[in-house]
């Protein structure tokens, strides 16, 4: 599970550049996001994304990783309701921002993909005309200048022939392609902070693995802090710097990627760790890991731990209580066992 | 089969249109010049009828023919600028509705639940009645009552659209509302507008041709086929054609235009189809 570092990122400014690579591009601190009174779908959500880094967002469908994004980016739906401590993209409050203000920075300085490509692109227009969009939006500049910077960014991911992509319609552009399309269209304004909700479940895997590629590459090249959904841990092992898992719109353990795979601690990490088969590890003969149970739906009101139900570990005060307990100074997790419970019950 | 049905549409439609357009070249006589002593001369096929008046002439004498051409300004000038009065009115409350839902999606079925509740033919009444009766009134009042349905179906396919994902990639890129309104969400609904659009104009050319029959539509001696139809009946057991010829002309014009409407349906609905 180890895999390459990418290299630091473009270098900066004299003299800010230490003070710069310290100030998170986006910082969430306690947020909680609610539906009506009865769906609890992010509850207490703390992350930080620095310049340059892949911070990745794990956990199984309906655990709130892509509320944490849309509440992020201010696009939650209506009956949606979100609090925050701390919402910030660099010095900007963006629980302060009206929704004018957050669509000037939308799409600018922070740009988003979506999880399924063959619908993410208006069928009414061509591609062409979608990417320029943007940049006369935010930028004001002409349409054929737009255009120049869309077909020069197309070219970037990797599309042969841009100059006729433009034309095309979405219909007529294959799932990896539209991606791609996407992505480009994310980087139109040069953002800086990229969010990629699960950018290639829909793609086959050949697919999957161009366009992790792709982000890697772009990433190295222009510096992005970039927020990766998945539920992939193959995913998370190849692009990750900072991992954090949710469960039950939590977060339950937070840590580098490294520190994560090398000594998982909370239970619910450590059995989605099992759930892969590792070749020359997995046996024929030995079931693979599975975790019990379902996620259960979380109330406003909810207390205790919300993984205790599925959990081999569960004791009488996981009912009350799930304390933030500390391994190291940047690997924290949500549970009552103690940071070294995995090498006791070795023993 | 199809096919076919759609493309007689179409040339009906077409063909009357280039007739409202150039009536006054093709007219063989001025529309209006009274002659008391050709009255209700029948039209040629019949006997006694004549090759100076293909259609006959009405109880005026006045040439069935030119008559009939200019009607056909009429009813395209109804059904046109009715369609784009209601367009207007039944689109905007449509998209306000579907995209925005919540207290404004209730005020936009509210009034749509109070024009259903409003009786078409009395309203009108009531409005020839106050302001008197001209080409212009009739429009606008038709106009300004047969949105409901541009209403409805707009702000169902809205509905639809607004959850779709490059809806929610728009925000995503900073569109504004306004922007995704207009330039997102109304080039993808307006297939289903375009059909809508035909069933209206047929609609608001029948229901001028019932009004100008009650008397209360465009005034004589305005040549409008229900008008026609409305001179003609006292007559119409011995001269039947005058009701007949601008009967049949209502009938064809209808029929054509929804021929047309049912034909672009099954068209853009599989174009529509194909973009998925």
């Amino acid at each position: 599970m180890r895999r390459a570092r990418p290299p630091p990122p473009a270098p900066l400014p004299q003299g800010e550049g230490e003070k710069f690579l310290m100030t998170p591009v986006l910082e969430i601190a306690n947020l909680h996001v609610t539906f009506g009174t009865r769906v609890a779908a992010v509850r207490g959500v703390s992350l930080k994304v620095n310049r340059g880094e892949t911070h990745c967002l794990v956990g199984e469908s309906g655990c709130g990783k892509s509320v944490t994004a849309l509440a992020a980016m201010g696009l939650l739906a209506r009956n949606g309701h979100r609090t925050a401590d701390v919402l910030r993209f660099h010095d900007f409050d963006l629980t302060r921002h009206s929704e004018r203000g957050m669509a000037r920075l939308r799409g600018d300085r922070l740009a988003m993909i979506f999880q399924e490509p063959m619908t993410s692109l208006n069928p009414a227009y061509t591609i062409g005309s979608q990417m320029a969009e943007v940049l006369e939006r935010h930028r004001g500049v002409s349409r054929a200048v737009a255009l120049d910077r869309a077909a020069e960014l197309l070219g970037r991911v990797g599309i042969t022939a841009p100059g006729m992509r433009l034309k095309q319609y979405p219909h007529q552009l294959s799932g990896g392609l539209r991606q791609r399309v996407m992505i480009s269209m994310a980087l139109m304004c040069e953002p800086e902070l990229l969010i990629a909700d699960e950018p290639t479940t829909a793609l086959d895997v050949t697919v999957q693995a161009q366009i992790l590629r792709l982000l890697q590459s772009l990433q190295r090249e222009l510096g992005l802090a970039l927020l990766l959904i998945t539920h992939d841990l193959g995913i998370v092992a190849r692009m990750a710097d900072r991992v954090s898992v949710m469960y039950a719109g939590q977060v339950v353990e937070s840590a580098s990627a490294e520190a994560l795979f090398d000594a998982p601690t909370h239970p619910y990490t450590r059995g989605l760790l099992r759930c892969i088969p590792v070749p020359g590890t997995a046996r024929r003969d030995d079931p693979l890991g599975s975790i019990p149970g379902t996620v259960p739906r979380i109330a406003p009101d909810f207390v205790g731990c919300a993984f205790r139900d599925r959990c081999a570990h569960a004791v009488g005060q996981c009912a009350r209580e799930a304390p933030r307990l500390s391994v190291s100074e940047d690997h924290h997790y949500l549970c009552r066992l103690p940071p070294d419970w995995t090498r006791a019950e070795a023993a | 089969m199809r096919h076919f049905a759609t493309g007689l549409g179409l040339f009906i439609v077409f063909a009357v249109l280039l007739v409202a357009i150039i009536a006054p070249y093709i007219a063989p006589h001025d529309p209006f010049a009274q002659d008391l002593n050709l009255r209700l001369v029948p039209p040629e096929w019949m006997d006694g009828g004549s090759a100076v008046h293909p259609f006959g002439t009405d109880q005026l004498g006045r040439d069935y023919l030119s008559r009939l051409l200019y009607g056909s300004r009429i009813s395209m000038t109804i059904g046109i600028f009715t369609v784009i009065t209601s367009g207007l009115i039944g689109i905007t409350l449509g998209l306000l509705g579907g995209y925005f839902g919540g207290r404004v999606d209730d005020m936009v079925m509210f009034i749509i639940t109070c024009r259903l509740s409003i009786p078409l033919i009395l309203v009108a009444l009531t409005v020839v009645a106050l302001v008197g009766s001209s080409l212009t009134v009739v429009i606008l009042t038709l106009g300004l009552l047969l949105w409901e349905r541009f209403a409805v179906v707009s702000r169902t396919a809205t509905m639809q659209v607004r959850n779709l994902d490059y809806i929610a990639a728009a925000r995503a890129a900073g569109a504004s509302r306004l922007h995704i309104v207009l330039r997102e969400v109304l080039p993808n609904i307006l297939t289903h507008l375009v059909v809508v659009a035909t069933l209206e104009m047929a609609l608001a050319i029948l229901l001028e041709a019932a009004l100008s029959f009650l008397g209360l539509g465009v005034p004589p001696p305005l040549p409008s086929w229900g008008l026609m139809i409305a001179e003609g009946k006292d007559y119409m057991f011995f001269s039947p054609w005058v009701i007949m010829v601008p009967g049949v002309a209502l009938f064809v014009l209808v029929l054509g235009i929804n021929l047309l409407g049912d034909g672009l349906r099954d068209l853009l609905g599989a174009g529509h189809a194909q973009w998925r």
